[in-house]
């Protein structure tokens, strides 16, 4: 069971519970300035976004095999086998990388603290063991966001875009997204009108880096070789003149 | 009254240079990342990266270069500019550690990556590259130093690991002067095109060969004048045709994989994308075609010129890479904020400083009547040679 979550944008009224919710979960500030802003930071790890009169919901998408996870030095951010993408401060030294390489922006950072550190949603990670539903997913009223496994999220899903043809713009993003990713999001437009990233690869972005970086043992090898070769070779003929008593 | 202003003018500019570096430290390590720089969670990395660590260290790959040249290839004839490419890298190394000190928000743990592994990371195989490959530095100039405290046993020592340090120190440079490229790998849809290709660590490593013989013509020029040496003109002409030739290898190279990925479509698209592309592309393809001609190589001036050319043309490569391609898909624009600039001119300042100091009092430059002349001179300089002249 691998937690995921479902955010079906055609039931969000944009109360923006899920936010307080979160907020609360993780001991941030929340009042009605923070409300207003629009856009996920280091006190704000999911936000409610106004389209006219659609709303959509930003957080971290919990990607299956997560760029930022990868491109991490230290390993502070992990792939958790039951979901979440879980960020371990202790060994984070800064680089911001994970930041640079989100397709989806998710990544946060505490710019005006002078031991920053990276925010972000972390799907609840305390309650997956006990199979409790996320903070927003608890608080939503609508059911616009629910919690569960993403293989019965995904049914569940395919369900209301089969039985609501007209209402739903027919694709689940999250399915192929980055490989796909453990929050999947439903919409009766497409995606881009709502402010989700389209232009996104549609494999897991850490095999881009990993096309060049598994070739470094064999240049190790060939090229410890290939300069011991030329070392010996251009040698050569001085270590025979010396022998031959040449200057 | 003109020596005069010409004897404290930079001195004056690095006073400068170091109060304003200094103060932007205070607000870097008081007020954080937030107060020093322009950086935001749309734009994480600026020249800090951009300019500091990845046209630092592309700027200190004439360790390498020339070090191949001389112990591997052994050409001897350019055994007069190993010594100070050894040293420019070896600070250009220390300086890049010092700058990254100020973007990483806990400084103090630089050292993780060397015990909590991630080798699916590009950064984290450059750090362990970049940290074994500065101690190579430190080994390949040390003699240097225990020439000058004539310390011959150790000297022996040194001469008896020469090439094992050699080789390790071309592979690792190999491996990170490319990976520096393959860092941007991750990003195939957010980096503009003409600069996002899966050549990038290819293209990262030509280049950074090409910069490094840049700096080393750039460094002999200025230390030539500094210290009232003679130039060796002939050397640094023959270091201007291998750089037309590496030059011109790489501008293929980029711009079959341009037109085969149909990059070249996108010149089409307004922008500054295009603008800055061109930049870069001339500032690297005019000195090139000087190079190439005969008249250019043989006035010094112009030699000159053409090789701060070439070096401003990968700065801007790296600078597009990291920012100027980055930029329209973070839906943001970035300039850096003055106290990071101040910091980095503060970085550069230092580092020629140390550069001069280094070179007046230890023996990094060959003895006049060596330094010349035409015919190859039978010591090879650097780790051997300072052991030959030891014994």
């Amino acid at each position: 069971m691998a937690r995921a979550i479902l955010f079906d944008s055609t039931q969000c009224i944009g109360c923006r519970q899920c936010e307080q919710a979160c907020s609360e979960g993780k001991n941030l500030p929340y009042d009605d300035k923070i409300a207003a802003e629009e856009k996920t930071s280091a006190h704000k790890l999911t936000a409610i976004r106004t389209h006219g009169e659609r709303f959509s919901r930003k957080l971290c998408m919990h990607c299956l095999d997560p760029a930022c996870a990868s491109v991490c030095p230290v390993a502070a951010l992990q792939k958790t086998a039951a979901g979440p993408v879980i960020y371990l401060p202790e060994r984070c030294m800064g680089c911001r990388y994970c930041m640079v390489s989100c397709v989806f922006g998710v990544p946060t950072y505490e710019w005006n603290s002078r031991l920053p550190y990276v925010r972000k949603c972390d799907l609840c990670a305390d309650r997956a063991p006990t199979g409790e539903p996320t903070r927003c997913a608890e608080a939503c009223p609508t059911g616009a966001t629910i919690s569960g496994d993403r293989d019965e999220l995904i049914a569940e899903a395919r369900k209301r875009l089969a039985e609501n043809p007209e209402g739903y713009y027919q694709r689940i993003y999250g399915i192929e997204e980055a490989g796909g990713t453990s929050v999947l999001i439903l919409s009766a437009v497409p995606f881009e009108q709502i402010g989700y990233p389209v232009n996104i690869e549609k494999t897991a972005l850490p095999q881009y880096t990993w096309a060049a970086l598994k070739h470094i043992p064999d240049v190790v090898v060939t090229g410890t070789v290939l300069l011991g070769g030329i070392h010996w070779l251009t040698h050569r003929k001085e270590e025979v003149a010396r022998k031959e008593g040449r200057p | 009254m003109m020596q005069l202003v010409q004897r404290y003018f930079w001195r004056a500019v690095f006073a400068v240079l170091m109060v304003a570096g200094l103060y932007a430290t205070f607000l870097r390590f008081w007020g954080g990342l937030g107060a020093s720089t322009n950086l935001s969670d749309q734009f994480p990395w600026g020249i800090w990266i951009g300019f500091d660590v990845l046209c630092g260290v592309g700027l200190a790959a004439g360790g390498f270069t020339l070090a191949a040249t001389v112990h591997i290839f052994n050409i001897k004839s350019y055994h007069a500019v190993v010594r100070p490419a050894i040293l420019t890298a070896f600070l250009g190394y220390l300086l890049v550690v010092v700058a990254l000190m100020f973007d990483l928000g806990h400084p103090y743990r630089i050292w993780h990556p060397l015990i909590m592994w991630n080798p699916r990371s590009v950064m984290f195989e450059v750090g362990w590259c970049v940290t074994l490959y500065t101690t190579v530095l430190f080994l390949e100039f040390l003699p240097v130093v225990l020439q000058k405290f004539k310390m011959h046993a150790a000297l022996k020592v040194m001469k008896a690991v020469t090439l094992p340090i050699i080789i390790a120190g071309v592979i690792l440079s190999t491996l990170h002067q490319s990976s520096l490229g393959s860092l941007f790998l991750i990003m195939p849809n957010r980096l503009h095109p003409l600069w996002w290709t899966p050549l990038l660590p290819v293209l990262f490593f030509i280049s950074a060969v090409a910069t490094g013989l840049a700096m080393t013509i750039f460094e002999s020029w200025h230390s030539a004048k500094a210290f009232g040496r003679q130039l060796e003109y002939g050397l640094i002409c023959r270091m201007t045709r291998v750089l037309a030739v590496v030059t011109a290898f790489y501008l293929t190279l980029r711009f079959l994989d341009l037109s085969h990925r149909g990059a070249l479509a996108t010149l089409n698209q307004p922008g500054m994308e295009r603008w800055m592309f061109g930049l870069e592309i001339v500032l690297m393809a005019v000195p090139m075609l000087m190079f190439f001609r005969e008249k250019t190589r043989q006035h010094p001036l112009a030699v000159y010129l053409g090789v701060v050319m070439f070096l401003l043309g990968f700065v801007t490569n790296r600078m597009n890479v990291s920012v100027t391609g980055l930029e329209r898909a973070s839906g943001v624009s970035y300039f850096p904020k003055w106290s990071e600039i101040a910091v980095t001119l503060a970085i550069i300042a230092a580092g020629f400083a140390i550069f001069r100091l280094a070179a007046h009092y230890l023996p990094v430059f060959e003895e006049e009547h060596e330094g010349h002349g035409g015919a190859p001179a039978p010591r090879i300089p650097t780790l051997q040679g300072a052991a030959v002249q030891g014994d």
